[in-house]
């Protein structure tokens, strides 16, 4: 009843094929955008801004990214921390070498960086398959991580060897360094998000969606149908980089302010990880879904035995904020395996048919 | 030129120059070696009979490790507290096969692998909460183990073995021997190589899968226990233990995932290499620190050649 499909009739491929073959579908969307573009900024607080919804953004595009290599393209990556921090140095080089530059070409030039690290890296995924891969890909985190400490002509020479972002306007408005206010960062984010988001969509569903898909089911079936692994698995993997690659940018630039070789070490890799795999390998909608999650526990975990009065240590609230972390993965991971993503898509069915039971 | 000759020559002549420096590094490199094998094979023993990638298995070795230290600082005699961490080892064996793994049998790798990270998160919390985040000293003597060093003059030279390395080494060689003979040996452990060749034969001819991936694990924990003992007595107990979880990584690809043998030769390769490499190539030319990618970019070039590690099964695929 609520989702009527009864009725939507298409009357040619072209339609039934298209973006929306559901309308209500559209509907959705559209009260979730506007959700997102108008009613959240306006009625939001300086820290739901900086610890919900800045972050929710971010982390959901550098899921997107390692989605595409590990839910579309099944090559299961563990660096993706370090990927993110090419993105943040290359950045960060970019806007010291042309101060001139605009952000928001910087940030989507810095991607590129990213993108070719990525390749070089996904080289030996053309031989090494599974959790072999995996743990090939921990090399690019480890030796990353190690030239951003090592190389001190990426973080300029600084004697903190740490790199500082400085102010820098987009468009008259402040929108990275200590003057930038959150909303102007927000809508930047956004801006970036709904735009990236909108193009991953599409090419997931095109040719070359298709093409990663029939990879990641089996390689070798589908180099027999004439697909050419080589160039499959490493645009997989440029493309997801470039993605992570711009997210590491925004991470640093829009929401940090600064950033040491350590904040992109595995803790982070690991982060973006359980938030493709809680919100659905192979979904763009779940890394949404995940990053809400991810982002928002700990937050509620720290207000909640405020709320109800209780004294506890902060050391404390920390740990117990870890284990039930870890005890949720594993019980979103029971309950439902493919992911919130799926979860949603049953219930979607369910309202397809409701009130009829099946 | 120079580079070059920094490279290829300087190296090898301070190696000749200072023989009995050369044998310290390696001496060194050994040790850190077998703690490498030592976590390697939980890895590889939980993987065989599984198919499961248990990235908690470095936790569990802090875990192990701050169980007994723990148990010893509540007053308990430092037997009884061995004794009772194993009971707890067995007791966390049995509610991870009953809560995490049995609900999840048969979902895909990543899955299962997801799951073990969750573990390892719930047993940071939940050690932390219990005996604290501060570093701990190991009760290296309460259990009878010698803390006095050798010193040996090779060539006129200097070798210092501590004993509690010695040990160390002995410590493991007889563990590696036990694990052998009970997994050819006995019912029990050929039920688990069973397991790991096929899930379905061995479950058709009658092995429980749970009786047995409790026992597993347990195996698991009890290595990870002699893990800790020996890597705590060197570096006192406390979480930043976990990043030896990452070093015995690249071992197992190296070695190749199924493969004890490959554990072992793996980890002693490594732990030498990695030594050898920072000292004499890594801390003049690159800044040091070397040894955190080492071990990674050489099991990578090695997989590059054999993609199943050096002992691996080898991969046949089908479509």
């Amino acid at each position: 009843m609520l989702y009527k499909i009864a009725g939507q009739f298409k009357t040619s491929y072209r339609a039934d094929q298209g973006l929306f073959p559901i309308r209500e579908d559209a509907v959705l969307l559209a009260g979730v955008l506007l959700l997102a573009w108008v009613v959240l900024p306006l009625t939001a607080s300086e820290f739901v801004f900086q610890t919900l919804m800045i972050p929710v953004l971010i982390y959901a595009l550098a899921a997107m990214g390692l989605n595409i290599l590990t839910g579309y393209a099944g090559q299961l990556s563990l660096g993706t921390g370090a990927f993110m921090g090419v993105g943040a140095y290359a950045c960060y080089k970019l806007i010291t070498i042309f101060p001139e530059m605009n952000i928001l070409i910087a940030v989507l030039t810095s991607g590129l960086f990213s993108a070719m690290v990525g390749v070089v890296f996904g080289i030996p995924s053309l031989r090494i398959k599974g959790f072999y891969l995996a743990i090939a890909t921990l090399a690019a985190q480890f030796f990353l991580i190690w030239l951003f400490e090592k190389w001190a002509w990426l973080y300029n020479y600084n004697a903190s060897g740490a790199i500082q972002v400085p102010n820098i306007d987009f468009l008259g408005v402040a929108v990275a360094g200590p003057l930038a206010t959150s909303t102007a960062q927000y809508y930047f984010i956004l801006g970036v998000v709904t735009l990236i988001t909108l193009i991953v969509i599409n090419l997931t569903r095109g040719n070359q969606g298709r093409i990663w898909k029939a990879t990641r089911d089996m390689d070798i079936a589908a180099e027999l149908i004439g697909i050419n692994l080589m160039r499959a698995k490493l645009t997989a993997f440029a493309v997801s980089s470039y993605i992570v690659g711009v997210a590491g940018a925004l991470f640093v630039f829009l929401w940090r302010g600064a950033a040491e070789p350590n904040l992109f070490d595995i803790e982070l890799s690991f982060r973006v990880l359980f938030i493709a795999i809680i919100g659905g390998l192979g979904s763009i909608l779940g890394n949404y879904l995940g990053a809400i999650l991810i982002v928002a526990l700990p937050v509620v975990l720290n207000v909640v035995p405020e709320a109800l009065g209780l004294e506890i240590k902060s050391a404390t609230v920390e740990h117990i904020n870890i284990m039930i972390v870890g005890s949720l993965i594993i019980f979103f991971l029971i309950i439902e395996p493919h992911g919130l993503a799926r979860l949603w898509q049953l219930i979607r069915e369910k309202l397809i048919l409701w009130p009829f039971p099946h | 030129m120079e580079l070059l000759s920094n490279i290829f020559i300087t190296p090898f002549v301070d190696m000749v120059a200072a023989p009995d420096f050369l044998l310290q590094v390696i001496w060194e490199g050994l040790v850190s070696g077998v703690l490498y094998a030592l976590i390697a094979l939980g890895f590889v023993l939980i993987f065989r009979s599984s198919r499961i990638f248990n990235f908690a298995q470095g936790i569990m070795v802090v875990f192990a490790a701050l169980t007994l230290v723990g148990l010893h600082e509540a007053g308990v005699p430092a037997w009884a507290a061995l004794a009772l961490t194993l009971v707890v080892m067995f007791v966390l064996a049995v509610g991870i096969e009953r809560i995490v793994l049995r609900p999840l049998v048969g979902q895909p790798d990543i899955i299962l692998f997801m799951a073990t990270i969750g573990i390892t998160l719930f047993l940071v919390g939940s050690g932390e909460l219990i005996f604290g985040g501060e570093n701990k000293v190991m009760i290296t003597e309460e259990l009878g183990i010698p803390t006095d060093s050798w010193v040996l003059e090779p060539w006129g030279g200097f070798l210092l073995l501590e004993q509690q390395d010695v040990t160390a080494v002995f410590g493991a060689v007889v563990l590696v021997i036990t694990l052998l003979a009970f997994l050819n040996y006995t019912r029990m452990g050929r039920a688990v190589r069973a397991l790991g060749d096929d899930h379905q034969a061995a479950l058709s001819v009658g092995i429980s899968l749970q009786t047995i991936w409790v026992l597993v694990w347990f195996v698991a924990g009890i290595i990870a226990l002699a893990a800790g003992i020996v890597w705590g007595a060197r570096a006192g107990v406390s979480f930043a233990l976990e990043v030896i979880a990452f070093k015995a990584l690249p071992v197992l690809m190296l070695g190749g995932l199924e493969s004890i043998t490959g554990a072992i030769v793996g980890g002693l390769a490594i732990g030498v290499l990695e030594k050898l490499f920072e000292i004499y190539w890594g801390q003049p030319l690159l800044g040091g620190n070397t040894e955190t990618w080492f071990a990674y970019v050489l099991a990578l070039v090695v997989l590059l050649f054999r993609p199943q590690g050096l002992f691996g099964e080898k991969i046949i695929e089908r479509v």
